[in-house]
C-alpha cells in the first residue's frame, strides 16, 4: 500500500474504495449506507470528527407529509409548499421526489433508533413551521440534528464503511477521458497525504455559510466540494441564492449569527420591535412569523432599517407565554443557550434576534434521479448540490433533502461502479503536482509579500457583508466583485507557520481558494438576476419578474478559467404537477 | 497589560479615548505534544460576553497560527471544544471568561487519551468502542406505535453530544488507564438506552458485563458532575445496567422471560393490558 517516495517526491498512501464519499454530514452517511449495503467497498472522508458536521446543529426538525398530526397533509401540498417557497425555479422532479419520499427516509431512521417526539396515539409527532401548510417537521425537542447525525453515524459504523476523520481532500482526479477516479487527501493531525483511488466519488460537503461574517455556519462551511467540483468543469445552478435565517442571535459579539430555531416561530414565538409592535402583520397578515425565511428576514431588517431595533441593533422575540416547563420540554437547547451565553432567561424575557446567513440553495447541479453530476464518474447531495430549494428554503426540508438524495446518490454511485468497468490509475506527477500546492503555504520561503490566511479569510467576510448581503443592488455588487477579484489575486501569498501536525493556520490556507471563488460565483449571479426573488433581494430592481422565473442561472468554469454564466431555461413541468400548482394558484389545498 | 507588548495590548494603547484602555485577559494554554509540551501564556483583547474558545480563536487569528484547538458550532450542540479549564473538563464554547475572574485561566487539552498536539487529544479510541456496541435492532416495522411514556426515559441519553469529557474524568481511564477492559460512561449511557429501547430486541448485556466492563465502575458519580448537558450518568444510565447485569446473571427466571418475550420490554400499555388480563 505505502508508496515510498525518492527524493523529490512525498510520501503518499494509497487506499482503493469502489465509491469514495466525500463529507460525513447526513447526505454523505445517508450514501454510505446505501452502497455499503449493496457490498461494494466504501469510504466516507470527513475534516471534522464524526458526528460534528453542521447536520448536527440542525435543531428545528425534518420536513416528511406523513400526516400523523394533520391527516390531511400529502406530498402534493408538500410539493406546493416547497415550490412556493422556492419562488418556482426550484428543480421540480427533486422537488417531486422530495416530497413522495420523505416519509419513507423518516420510517427508515426510526428503523434504525431514532427517537423522534410521540403524538398522543403512540405516533412521531409534526410541529408547525414556516411556510409548511401543515405540521410537518419531525423532531426531538430541539435537537433533532442531534439525533438524525447520531442514528446515520452509529448506522455508518455497523457497515465495513471505511470512515477517515480528520482528513481534508484538496482535489478531485480525473483519468485521460475526464472521469472522476478518485482525491487527494491529507489527515488533519499530521499531514500525511492519502491518494484515493475510487470507482465513483459522492461529493457531500454541505455549504458555504462561512463567506460571510455573520452565519450560523461553523468553520466546516467553506465550499470546498463546490468548488472541488466546479474546477473540474461541473456546472453549478443559481449560486447567488443563498439564505438569510431570520433569526440569528445579536449579543454578545462572540456569538452573533448563532442560530435561534424557526422552532421557536414554530412553538408560537412572536417577533416584536422596540416599540412593542408586533409587526408581521404589516409583511404577511396571513402566515405572520411562519411566513417562508425570505419574507420574514426582510422584514426584520427593514424593522431595524426603520429605526425600530432592540438595544443590540436586532428586534425582539418572545416565547414568554410557553412558560419554563413548556420551554423545556419544546425547546431545552435555546433555554440554555441563551442562559449561558446571553445571560437571558427567554422563559422570562424576549430574545433579541436578527438575520444570519445560514444555508446555501445554490450549488452543484445534478440530474434529479440519481444525483449525477455534468462530470462522469462525480455524484452530489445535500447542501452542497443544488436546486430542490428554488430562490429558498423551507425550514425542515433541508434534514429530508439530506436523506432522500443522499440515498438516491449512493444507489447512482453504486449502478455506476457496476456498469462501468474503468481503471482508477492516474499518472504520479498529478499526485506530486497537487501534494507541492498543498504544502506550498507552509513550505515557501518567506517574503514581505506574505498574507495570514485568518485576516484573509476575515476581510473577504466583510467584503460579503457590505456588497452581497440580504439587501443587494449593482452598483454596490459590481464593487464587491472587484474587492473579491482583488483578494483572489492574493490567495498565493497565504503563509502560515508551524509544520504538518495538526495545524490550522495551514488548514485555513486551503479554503480560502474556495471561500474566494464561491464568493465570485455568487455576485456574478446576483448581478445577473435583476429582480427580488427569494433570498435575492435587488433594491434596484426591488419586484418578482416574470422572465427570470423560468430560468436558472448555470455556472461553469471556462476554458481560460473564467466564469461562465448561461441563462438556463426551466423544461416545462409535466401535467399532473402543473396541475397541482394551478390548484393551488386558485386558493385550493390538495 | 504586558511588557512584551503583543497585538492585543497594542491594540489597548490605541483605543479611543472616551473608552477607555481595553481590558485584556491572560490565558495559559497548553502549546506542544505529549513528549514535549508546556504551558504559554496569551494575553488578548477582552470582548463582552467573550468564551474561553473566542479567546483561544483569538489568539490563533492574530498571535499563533498554528495554536490547535477544535470546535464546530460555537453553541454547546456537538461537543468538539471540550478541553481542560483549570483542571476540569470543559467545553470551550460554554466557559464564559469572565467565571474565572480574578483566577488564572490555564487550559488544558483532555488528559485520558494521547495528546496530539495543544488543545487536541486522540479521541478516536471511542468510536472503535461505539463500533463494538450492537446497534439497534428491531423486528417489527417502522412506523412504530411508542407512546410518549414509553420513551421518556430515553430522551435523556439521547442527548449526549459525544464531548468525551464524562470518559476524561473517569478513573477508570484516566489513573488506571482501562481502556482495553472499560467502555466508559459515555458507552454505558448510549448501552442504556439502546436496552430500554421498547422496540430493540438485542441482548447487550453480557457485552455490558463482559467486554465494557460495568463492573469497574465503583459509582463516583465524577462523569455525571461534567456532563454539560446534564445526562446523570451514573444514577441513570451505569446503576441501571448494573442492576440488569445482576437480575440477568442471578435472576433465570428474568433470563428466562426475556428468552421468551423476545423483545426486553414492553410498552406501558401492554404491560398494562398483560396485567389486566388481555
Ligand atoms: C445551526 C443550524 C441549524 C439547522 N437547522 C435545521 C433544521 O432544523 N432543519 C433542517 O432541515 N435543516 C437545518 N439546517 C440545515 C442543515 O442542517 C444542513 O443544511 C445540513 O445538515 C447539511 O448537511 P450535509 O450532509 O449536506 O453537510 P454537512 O452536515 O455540512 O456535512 C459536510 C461534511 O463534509 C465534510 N467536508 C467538507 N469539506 C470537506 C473536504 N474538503 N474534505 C473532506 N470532507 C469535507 C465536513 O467535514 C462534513 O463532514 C440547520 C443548519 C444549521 C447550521
Ligand atoms: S461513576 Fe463510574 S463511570 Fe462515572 S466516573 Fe465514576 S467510576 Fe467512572
Ligand atoms: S454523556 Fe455527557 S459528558 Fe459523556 S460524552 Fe455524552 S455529553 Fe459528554
Ligand atoms: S464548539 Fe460545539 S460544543 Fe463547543
Amino acid at each position: 500500500m505505502e508508496t515510498n517516495g525518492s527524493r523529490n517526491r512525498e510520501n503518499f498512501e494509497v487506499r482503493e474504495h469502489d465509491v469514495l464519499i466525500i463529507g460525513a454530514g447526513g447526505a454523505g452517511m445517508r450514501a454510505a449506507v446505501e452502497a455499503a449495503g449493496k457490498g461494494l467497498s466504501v469510504g466516507i472522508v470527513t475534516k471534522s470528527l464524526l458526528g460534528k458536521a453542521h447536520t448536527v446543529m440542525a435543531e428545528g426538525g425534518m420536513a416528511a407529509a406523513i400526516g400523523n398530526v394533520d391527516p390531511e397533509d400529502s406530498w402534493r401540498q408538500h410539493f406546493i409548499d416547497t415550490m412556493k417557497g422556492g419562488k418556482f425555479i426550484n428543480n421540480w422532479r427533486m422537488a417531486e421526489i422530495h416530497a413522495k419520499e420523505s416519509p419513507d427516509r423518516a420510517y427508515e431512521l426510526e428503523q434504525w433508533g431514532a427517537l423522534f417526539n410521540r403524538t398522543p396515539e403512540g405516533k412521531i409527532s409534526q410541529r408547525p413551521f414556516g411556510a409548511h401548510t401543515y405540521r410537518r417537521l419531525a423532531h426531538v425537542g430541539d435537537r433533532t440534528g442531534l439525533e438524525l447525525i447520531r442514528t446515520m453515524q452509529e448506522k455508518v459504523l455497523a457497515t465495513d464503511t471505511k470512515v477517515y476523520m480528520e482528513t481534508t481532500v484538496t482535489k478531485l482526479l480525473q483519468d485521460a477521458s475526464g472521469r472522476v477516479v478518485g482525491a487527494l487527501a491529507y489527515t488533519r493531525e499530521n499531514g500525511k497525504f492519502i491518494h484515493y483511488k475510487a470507482k465513483a466519488v459522492v461529493m457531500a460537503t454541505g455549504g458555504w455559510g462561512r463567506i460571510f461574517k455573520v452565519t450560523s455556519n461553523s468553520w466546516e462551511g467553506t465550499g470546498d466540494g463546490a468548488i472541488l467540483a466546479y474546477d473540474i468543469g461541473a456546472e453549478m445552478v443559481d449560486m447567488e441564492m443563498v439564505q438569510f435565517h431570520p433569526t440569528g442571535m445579536v449579543w454578545p459579539p462572540g456569538v452573533r449569527g448563532l442560530l435561534v430555531t424557526e422552532g421557536v416561530r414554530g412553538e408560537g414565538g412572536v417577533l416584536k420591535n422596540s416599540e412593542g409592535k408586533r409587526y408581521m402583520g404589516d409583511y404577511d397578515p396571513e402566515r405572520m412569523e411562519l411566513s417562508s425565511r425570505d419574507v420574514v428576514a426582510r422584514a426584520n431588517f427593514s424593522e431595524v432599517q426603520a429605526g425600530r431595533g432592540s438595544e443590540h441593533g436586532g428586534v425582539y422575540l418572545d416565547i414568554t407565554h410557553l412558560g419554563y416547563e413548556g420551554i423545556m420540554q419544546k425547546l431545552p437547547t435555546m433555554h440554555e443557550q441563551f442562559l449561558k451565553l446571553a445571560d437571558v432567561d427567554i422563559a422570562k424575557e424576549p430574545m433579541e434576534v436578527f438575520p444570519t446567513i445560514h444555508y446555501t440553495m445554490g450549488g452543484i447541479k445534478v440530474e434529479p434521479e440519481h444525483c449525477a453530476t455534468t462530470v462522469p464518474g462525480l455524484f452530489a447531495a445535500g447542501e452542497c448540490s443544488g436546486g430542490l430549494h428554488g430562490a429558498n428554503r423551507l425550514g425542515g426540508n433541508s434534514l429530508s433533502d439530506l436523506l432522500v438524495f443522499g440515498r438516491r446518490a449512493g444507489i447512482g454511485a453504486v449502478e455506476y461502479v457496476e456498469q462501468n468497468t474503468h481503471g482508477t490509475d492516474i499518472p504520479e506527477a498529478d499526485v506530486q503536482t497537487e501534494i507541492r500546492r498543498v504544502l506550498d503555504p507552509m513550505e515557501r520561503t518567506k517574503s514581505d509579500k506574505d498574507e495570514s490566511p485568518y485576516l484573509l479569510q476575515s476581510e473577504l467576510q466583510d467584503v460579503m457583508m457590505e456588497h452581497a448581503n440580504l439587501v443587494r443592488d449593482e452598483d454596490a455588487l459590481k464593487e464587491g466583485l472587484g474587492k473579491i477579484l482583488a483578494i483572489k489575486d492574493r490567495v498565493p501569498n497565504v503563509k502560515v507557520g508551524g509544520n504538518r501536525l495538526f495545524n490550522p493556520g495551514w488548514h485555513t490556507a486551503q479554503d480560502i481558494k474556495y471561500l474566494v471563488q464561491v464568493s465570485e460565483l455568487i455576485v456574478r449571479c446576483a448581478i445577473e438576476r435583476k429582480e427580488k426573488r427569494g433570498s435575492q433581494w435587488r433594491l434596484d430592481h426591488d419586484e418578482l419578474v416574470d422572465e427570470y422565473g423560468s430560468i436558472n442561472f448555470i455556472t461553469k468554469k471556462g476554458p481560460q478559467g473564467e466564469v461562465e454564466i448561461e441563462r438556463r431555461e426551466i423544461p416545462p413541468m409535466p401535467g399532473h404537477l402543473s396541475e397541482l400548482l394551478d390548484e393551488s394558484a386558485k386558493g385550493a389545498k390538495v | 497589560m504586558t511588557e512584551n507588548g503583543n497585538s492585543a495590548a497594542r491594540a489597548g494603547a490605541a483605543a479611543v479615548a472616551d473608552d477607555g484602555p481595553k481590558k485584556t485577559v491572560k490565558l495559559n494554554i497548553f502549546r506542544g505534544t505529549e513528549e514535549d509540551g508546556k504551558e504559554v501564556e496569551y494575553e488578548v483583547e477582552l470582548a463582552e460576553g467573550m468564551v474561553v474558545l473566542d479567546a483561544v480563536l483569538k489568539i490563533q487569528a492574530e498571535q499563533e497560527d498554528d495554536l490547535a484547538v477544535r470546535w464546530n458550532c460555537k453553541a454547546a450542540h456537538c461537543g468538539s471544544c471540550s478541553a481542560e479549564i483549570n483542571g476540569k473538563p470543559k467545553l470551550l464554547c460554554k466557559s464564559r471568561v469572565e467565571e474565572y475572574e480574578g483566577q488564572e485561566i490555564h487550559v488544558q487539552p483532555l488528559h485520558a487519551f494521547p495528546i496530539i498536539k495543544d488543545l487536541v487529544s486522540d479521541v478516536s479510541w471511542n468510536y472503535e468502542v461505539s463500533k463494538g456496541i450492537k446497534p439497534f435492532t428491531s423486528d417489527e416495522q417502522a412506523p412504530f406505535t411508542m407512546y410518549e411514556e414509553d420513551v421518556e426515559r430515553l430522551y435523556e441519553p439521547k442527548k449526549c453530544i459525544e464531548c468525551f469529557m464524562c470518559q476524561d474524568v473517569c478513573h477508570v481511564l484516566r489513573t488506571h488507564n482501562k481502556h482495553e477492559e472499560f467502555a466508559g460512561p459515555r458507552f454505558f449511557v448510549r448501552n442504556q438506552w439502546l436496552e430500554m429501547h421498547p422496540m430493540d430486541n438485542q441482548d447487550r448485556l453480557e457485552d455490558v458485563k463482559e467486554k465494557d466492563g460495568v463492573g469497574l465502575c465503583n459509582i463516583t458519580k465524577c462523569c455525571t458532575e461534567v456532563c454539560p448537558v446534564g445526562i446523570k450518568i451514573t444514577d441513570n444510565s451505569i446503576i441501571p445496567l448494573k442492576e440488569r447485569v445482576a437480575d440477568e446473571y442471578y435472576d433465570p427466571a428474568k433470563w428466562l422471560m426475556r428468552k421468551i418475550r423476545g423483545r426486553k420490554s414492553m410498552t406501558n400499555r401492554e404491560a398494562e393490558a398483560a396485567k389486566n388480563g388481555n
